[in-house]
């Protein structure tokens, strides 16, 4: 039974007793956990920059012009069938490079998978980032050395884990802070409520970045949320909610690195609500005319991220021509080395499918493993034959099913000492 | 309530041997792969001072402290979410799902992430959690409270599942579960929560490999294959059927997944009849994969089909008719009955 269930009594003298709800106040301010009511913005606010910060913002528009490179190389790789389908991020390189600027190197990113260009700023080899949509396995990279869990195809499900690392890594007494992203549709998930609600009771050090791109495919944010913003949401958990131009890198970065230096001073978690637009189609399959005009996406066009901040740091006299163009020339480089690894065939072993199901292979895995195997060199006995296309003989005998036979003699005894 | 109807594995209890509970067995399980190992913490609703509804965790939070036994959020996404990255970060979480129809939230996590983590990291990240399910029936449970949910579970690629059936196995195997660096869904039959062996807690039994199902009765007319809520309705069968004329052998899986084929192929090639016998509704449940596992590798030595004795296939029904749906030891023995006999004797043949 709540408080609120309680009847109140009367005492004797027929005066009401006061009601336990009545010195009632909220058990934290609210107020420190609203966001600012406009987005927070860095470029054209005319701020001063130390040293360090001038190289910040020319750090961060070497990440845009790489990752807009990176985003158009990859969209050119599914036109020629070298990746299976690839989500870009262009319109919101200044989130995924800034979110990956902002961490240190202990800490740990958790990607949705709209974030490869995060994984890939974060220092992930850009093939093995792209090894999930090109499709020879499903995470190309090894999570635990890079810190980059799993691009996350299951929506806001990547949320919970951020949370329990960064709680385990604060039980352990470790100096380390996760930063999960997540789009604006994604905010509609459970896991996205229990992410938050976990993560401000427990208060671990996690930073949660919302992109809102405007889009969950087709479904704009208006059928998504009827709250006032995403940043928002976050005063219901007790967590503090910031709005940020996610179309301004040095202000995404900024206020990241605050949120990530709240968390790693132990003060609780950060819900950032980045402000941008998906200015590609959802993926190479989608056809974005069918629910949104031309009209919508000019604007946006016109607030680019990289643009903005070229055209600020050439306004402070921060980068030059030659600059500029060194900039784009390694980036060409990069694309260019990443469409010759990518044109290559990747070397796939089909054995290595029951490797990683379990610490051991289960008996019955071993069992498939040997059927398969028995395929493969059927396959390749059959290509060493190269003439007709074989139909029986060999590659029959051999692709009989262990297990299935149970004809007495050798083959069960086979069978018994495989599954053994 | 069920009383002890199996004996321990240990023949002769050892001095300072105490009547001991299958729920007190898995406390002590917990308590003693806390205590061995600082990775392990303990996660679920109500696990802390109330010690959890069937008082599993009785006493952890006292002795580890809020931050090694910890009363989460009630939300179970949330709750084995968040165990899978600490689990990402190195920890043993062991989880606690209150009831087997309050785990389905988490079902996303667990099959999208927890049973496939390993796989789809070339085992950077492996999974050594376990998750902790009080499951069936036969406890006057309302809506909810009753469900055999493994099937759901035995489908998924990545995970192990077990279910011990004595008090000495919910030991054992739960400190191997905890042990196990894959993900392991141990189900604690929650009828037997309150059966009593002789255990002696001072010098605990040691952890029980997992894998391996054991014969609880040896038999030669027909094998009865079961695990977890089931194992003392077919053992009663087994006692019944003796008035029969039939020694029926029983088989207790343990593990579901991976599944000891090797064991229960032996036991069906000796006797050449089999019963499968669990709560579980029937339609695509694990009996469905039993018999054609059996079938297929031992259909020359089957002297009948192999039948099921399951829960109807139907939502569990409300506690007052829970009885009916039940696996019975009258239903266990019609279904002996009727294993093909007849054809012995107009083979001439003896089993």
């Amino acid at each position: 039974m709540t408080v609120l269930e309680q009847t109140p009594g009367r005492d004797e003298s027929g005066a009401r007793p006061t009601p336990p709800t009545a010195g009632w106040r909220p058990r934290t301010d609210p107020a420190p956990l609203l966001p600012d009511e406009t987005p927070f913005r860095l470029l054209g606010t005319g701020a001063r920059l130390d040293k360090r910060r001038k190289e910040l913002w020319r750090e961060l528009y070497r990440g845009l012009v790489h990752g807009r490179r990176y985003n158009r190389q990859a969209t050119a790789l599914t036109r020629q069938g070298r990746l299976a389908v690839y989500p870009s991020s262009t319109g919101q390189e200044g989130c995924e490079v800034a979110a990956a600027l902002a961490l240190a190197e202990q800490d740990w990113l958790f990607p949705s998978y709209r974030d490869t260009l995060a994984v890939v700023a974060r220092g992930v080899d850009p093939v093995e980032a792209l090894t999930l949509l090109r499709g020879d396995w499903h995470t190309g990279y090894d999570p635990r050395a890079t810190r980059v869990a799993p691009l996350s195809t299951p929506l806001a499900t990547q949320l919970p884990h951020a949370v329990g690392l960064a709680h385990a890594a604060r039980l352990r007494g470790d100096d380390v802070v996760a930063l999960a992203m997540v789009g604006d549709g994604g905010t509609s998930e459970g896991d996205f409520h229990e992410a938050l609600n976990f993560a401000a009771v427990w208060q671990a050090p996690v930073v949660f970045l919302v992109q809102n791109n405007g889009f969950a495919i087709s479904v704009p944010l208006a059928k998504q949320t009827a709250a006032p913003s995403i940043a928002h949401k976050a005063v219901g958990y007790g967590v503090a909610g910031r709005l940020v131009d996610g179309n301004d890198a040095p202000a995404v970065h900024q206020v990241l690195g605050e949120a990530v230096a709240r968390a790693r001073a132990g003060a609780g978690p950060t819900l950032v609500e980045a402000l941008t637009y998906r200015i590609e189609a959802h993926t190479n399959a989608d056809d974005a005319t069918r629910y949104r005009s031309e009209e919508e996406v000019a604007p946006w066009l016109a607030h680019d991220p990289v643009a903005l901040l070229e055209a600020e740091l050439r306004q402070r006299r921060l980068l030059t021509d030659t600059e500029a163009e060194q900039i784009a020339h390694e980036a060409e480089t990069m694309a260019a080395d990443l469409r010759a690894r990518m044109n290559t065939d990747p070397v796939l072993d089909p054995e290595e499918l029951f490797a990683h199901v379990y610490a051991e292979p289960t008996p019955q895995l071993r069992e498939q493993a040997v059927l398969l195997r028995g395929e493969l060199a059927a396959d390749a006995d059959a290509d060493a034959h190269a003439e007709p296309e074989p139909t029986g003989g060999v590659a029959r005998e051999t692709r009989r099913a262990p297990g299935s036979d149970d004809h007495p003699g050798d083959r069960r005894q086979d069978h018994q000492e495989r599954a053994a | 309530m069920t009383t002890a109807t199996s004996t321990p594995a240990r023949s002769a209890p050892p001095a300072g041997a105490v009547p001991t509970s299958m729920a007190q067995a898995i406390n002590r399980a917990l308590r003693d792969s806390m205590a061995e190992d600082d990775t392990v913490h303990v996660l679920g609703e109500d696990v802390g001072a109330l010690g959890g509804v069937f008082r599993v965790t009785d006493g952890l939070t006292a002795e580890f402290g809020e931050e090694r036994c910890t009363d989460t959020p009630l939300a179970e996404a949330g709750i084995l979410g968040t165990a899978a990255g600490m689990a990402m970060y190195g920890l043993r979480p062991v989880v606690e799902m209150q009831f087997d129809a309050f785990a389905y939230p988490a079902f996303e996590q667990l099959v999208s992430h927890v049973a496939r983590m390993r796989n789809r990291t070339r085992g950077s990240l492996p999974m050594p959690l376990t998750i902790r399910i009080p499951y069936g029936g036969g406890i006057g449970g309302v809506e909810h409270h009753s469900d055999s949910s493994e099937a759901y579970y035995m489908a998924t690629p990545g995970l192990h599942v077990v279910t011990p059936a004595t008090v000495a196995d919910a030991y054992g195997m739960l400190r191997s579960a905890i042990a196990s660096d894959d993900p392991v869904l141990f189900l604690e039959p929650k009828r037997l929560y309150w059966t009593k062996e002789t255990l002696d807690l001072a010098a605990p039994p040691e952890a029980e490999p997992l894998g391996r199902a054991v014969v609880r009765r040896p038999g030669t007319a027909a094998t009865l294959i079961t695990y977890g809520p089931s194992l003392p309705v077919c053992l009663e069968a087994a006692e019944a059927a003796r008035d029969e004329g039939w020694e029926l052998e029983v088989l207790d899986l343990r593990t579901l997944v991976p599944f000891d084929d090797e064991t229960i192929c032996a036991a069906v090639r000796r006797t050449g009849r089999a019963v499968v016998v669990h709560e579980a509704t029937g339609f695509a449940g694990p009996g469905a994969e039993i018999a054609a596992r059996v079938t297929e590798r031992c259909f020359h030595h089957l002297r009948a089909p192999v039948l099921r004795v399951t829960g109807f296939d139907i939502p569990y029904p409300p506690p007052m008719l829970e009885k009916h749906h039940l696996p019975s030891v009258d239903r266990v023995l019609d279904a002996v009955a009727r294993l093909q006999w007849e054809s012995e004797y107009t083979e001439g043949g003896v089993s």
